[in-house]
C-alpha cells in the first residue's frame, strides 16, 4: 500500500516546513479555509467514515457535529497527544518526524469547528516531540498557517503546545481538560459533554493525533478515496499499528484498516522473536483491551472484527507474548499500571485496582489461594461500569480476560506457589 | 523570583491561555528547570502569580509524576517497566542498574550524580527495553550499551 500517514518520516529534514510543503503540505488547509465552509469540511469527514484513533473508535465527523453553532463563547479544539496507553507509540512517531502533518490536521479540523484556539496536549515525557512541535508552530505562524487571518481567509486561530507532566489519566478527554486548565487530572462526569461545556466552560472537541493527521488527506483526496481503504465502510482509512513484545521487528507499521493480525506478526514483524517459542497470547489494542489466546489470533485488526471477539482495536497497540510468558506476572504488571494511574476519585477504581494488584502479587509470590482467582474476577466485575471514566473498565478488562482465558495457568501457579510455565527463568 | 528573564517567560506562558491558572503546568516546568525540583516556596510564588492557593499548586505538584518534590540526581534515570518492556528484559535492566549504581528504586546516589526510578509506559514499546535519562530517551538498550553510556557521564 502507498504510505499515507508515514510518507514523510524517512525524508531528510522531515520536520521542516519546506520539506512538508514540497510534498504538497498545507494545501488541504488552504483548500478548506478558502474554498470550503466549516459544514462542508465536517460533511466530508463524516462521509469518509473516519473513526477516532485514540481508543474509542467514535466516528469523528459525528463528534464534530455535536459542536453548537458559533455564539459568544470561544470554541476550542484539543489535540490529544498524551499517548500513554501501554503498547502505543504511533503518535510520538508522527509528532517527532512529521510535525507539520499534525499541525495541518489540527488547523483544518479547528476550522471545521470554528475554533478560536487549538491546544496540543503532549505528554510530559515526550520532551523531543514537544520541542519539534514548538519549532513547527513557529514556522506555521510565520507562513500564515496559524494565528491571525489563516491563509488569508480572515479566520483567526491560535495554536499552542501544552506539555503534561506525567499522568496516564490525562489522556481521558475530560481529565485532559482539567489538566489543561491547570488542575489535577481528574475526569469529569458527563453530561455535560465537552461540546456543550468543555475547556473553560466553552464548546470543545478533543481528538487524537493520528485522527487529526488523517484529515488533510481526506480533504485533499476526498472521502471516497479514504473510504476505499479498509475492509468495509465502518472501518476505513490508513492505520498505524504499534507492534511490541516477542517479535523480531517491533515498531510502527502503516497498513490499511483491517490488516490481518498474523500478517502483522509474521510478515511485517518478522515473526516470533525466538523460533522455538510459539505465540501464546496477544493484546490487540493497548493493555486496556481483553487479551486474545493464540488460537483467537486469526483475525483482522479493525474495530468490528475485534469487537466480535469481545476485545478492541483500542489504540492499536499490539503486544505479542510467546510461550515463555508467565500470564500471572504479565497481569500483575498490567494491574500495577492501573493501580498507579488511577486518579483516586471513584472508590471502585481507587480501591479495586489496589486490591487486584495486591492479590496478584500474593499469587506471584507463592501465597495465593485458589479462591483468589474468582475474587479477582469479582473485583473486576464490580469496577467495570461503576466509575466516572473508562479507566475503571480498562483496569477490569485485562483481569477478567486473563483469569478466564488462562485459568489453568493461574490455578497451577497457586498450587505450585510459583510460575509453572516452561522456559521461564 | 529567579530573575527578570524567568518572570518574563512566565508572562509569555500566561498569555497563551484564557485564564492565568491554565499556565500552572508550564510554569511549574519553568520552576523545575531553574531549581531542579519544586519546593514549598516556589509553590507559594506560583499560587500568588496565577491567582490560586498554595494548596491547589501542591495538589498539582503531587498529582503528576514528573514534578520532583525533592532534589534528585544530576543524571535522573527513569526505567520503563510496563508490559512490553518487561517482555523485552526491563527487569534485568533494572537489576543491573541497581547493582551498578548501588542504589535502590527511588534513591539518589551519595554523590548526587545518579537517581533511579521505575516509571510506567513511556511510549517506546517498539524499542524496548529503554529508559529516559533526564530529557532523553535511550532505546533498544543492552547491558553493554548502558555501561558505556553511564560510564561516559561526568
Amino acid at each position: 500500500m502507498e504510505k499515507i500517514l508515514t510518507r514523510n518520516i524517512h525524508k531528510e529534514n522531515s520536520q521542516s516546513i519546506d520539506v512538508y510543503e514540497a510534498s504538497g503540505g498545507y494545501q488541504a488547509l488552504r483548500k478548506a479555509v478558502t474554498q470550503m465552509t466549516p459544514v462542508e469540511v465536517i460533511d466530508e469527514v463524516k462521509k469518509s467514515g473516519l473513526r477516532g484513533r485514540g481508543g474509542a473508535g467514535f466516528p469523528t465527523g459525528l463528534k464534530w457535529s455535536f459542536m453548537p453553532p458559533k455564539g459568544d463563547k470561544p470554541h476550542y479544539l484539543l489535540c490529544n497527544a498524551d499517548e500513554s496507553e501501554p503498547g502505543t507509540f504511533k503518535d510520538r512517531l508522527l509528532m517527532e518526524k512529521d510535525p507539520h502533518l499534525v499541525l495541518e490536521g489540527c488547523m483544518a479540523s479547528a476550522y471545521a469547528m470554528h475554533a478560536d484556539a487549538c491546544y496540543i496536549y503532549i505528554r510530559g515525557e515526550f520532551v523531543l516531540g514537544a520541542e519539534v512541535l514548538e519549532r513547527a508552530v513557529e514556522e506555521a505562524y510565520a507562513k500564515g498557517y496559524a494565528g491571525k487571518n489563516v491563509c488569508g481567509s480572515g479566520w483567526n486561530c491560535d495554536l499552542v503546545i501544552h506539555r503534561g507532566a506525567g499522568a496516564y489519566i490525562c489522556g481521558e478527554e475530560t481529565a485532559l481538560m482539567s489538566s489543561l486548565e491547570g488542575g489535577r487530572g481528574n475526569p469529569r462526569v458527563k453530561p455535560p459533554f465537552p461540546a456543550q461545556s468543555g475547556a473553560w466552560g466553552a464548546p470543545t472537541t478533543i481528538n487524537n493525533v493520528e485522527t487529526l493527521a488523517c484529515v488533510p488527506f481526506i480533504l485533499e483526496r476526498g472521502a471516497d478515496w479514504f473510504k476505499s481503504i479498509g475492509p468495509n465502510e465502518k472501518n476505513t482509512g490508513p492505520k498505524l499499528y504499534c507492534l511490541s513484545g516477542h517479535v523480531k521487528r517491533p515498531g510502527v507499521y502503516e497498513a490499511p484498516m483491517g490488516l490481518p493480525l498474523k500478517e502483522l506478526i509474521y510478515d511485517l514483524g518478522g515473526g516470533m522473536l525466538h523460533d522455538d517459542r510459539p505465540l501464546k497470547a496477544c493484546i490487540p489494542g493497548g493493555s486496556s483491551v481483553p487479551v486474545l489466546r493464540a488460537e483467537e489470533c486469526d483475525t483482522n485488526l479493525d474495530f468490528d472484527s475485534l469487537a466480535a471477539l469481545k476485545t478492541g482495536l483500542g489504540s492499536a497497540g499490539i503486544m505479542v507474548m510467546d510461550s515463555s510468558t508467565c500470564m500471572v506476572k504479565s497481569l500483575l504488571r498490567i494491574s500495577h499500571f492501573y493501580a498507579h494511574e488511577s486518579c483516586g476519585q471513584c472508590t471502585p477504581c481507587r480501591e479495586g485496582c489496589g486490591w487486584m494488584e495486591r492479590i496478584l502479587q500474593r499469587i506471584e509470590d507463592g501465597g495465593g489461594l485458589q479462591q483468589d482467582i474468582d475474587l479477582l474476577k469479582n473485583i473486576a466485575d464490580n469496577i467495570e461500569g461503576r466509575t466516572i471514566c473508562a479507566l475503571g473498565d480498562a483496569a477490569a478488562w485485562p483481569v477478567q480476560s486473563f483469569v478466564t482465558k488462562f485459568r489453568d495457568e493461574f490455578q497451577a501457579h497457586v498450587d505450585a506457589g510459583r510460575c509453572t510455565v516452561q522456559g521461564v527463568a | 523570583m529567579y530573575g527578570a528573564e524567568f518572570e518574563k517567560q512566565v508572562d509569555r506562558l500566561v498569555a497563551r491561555y484564557p485564564e492565568a491558572k491554565a499556565a500552572m503546568l508550564p510554569v511549574l516546568w519553568e520552576v523545575q528547570k531553574e531549581k531542579g525540583w519544586i519546593d514549598k516556596e516556589s509553590e507559594a510564588w506560583v499560587a500568588e502569580r496565577l491567582g490560586t492557593s498554595p494548596a491547589a499548586v501542591h495538589g498539582v505538584v503531587t498529582f503528576y509524576t514528573m514534578y520532583k518534590q525533592k532534589p534528585m540526581g544530576r543524571h535522573h534515570i527513569q526505567v520503563c517497566t510496563t508490559l512490553s518492556c518487561m517482555l523485552r528484559g526491563s527487569d534485568e535492566l533494572m537489576d543491573h542498574l541497581k547493582g551498578k549504581l548501588g542504589i535502590d528504586e527511588g534513591e539518589v546516589s551519595h554523590d548526587g550524580k545518579f537517581s533511579l526510578v521505575r516509571v510506567e509506559c513511556l511510549g517506546s514499546c517498539g524499542t524496548a527495553p529503554m529508559f529516559q535519562l533526564n530529557d532523553d530517551y535511550h532505546e533498544d538498550l543492552t547491558i553493554d550499551a548502558v555501561d558505556k553510556l553511564l560510564d561516559g557521564l561526568e
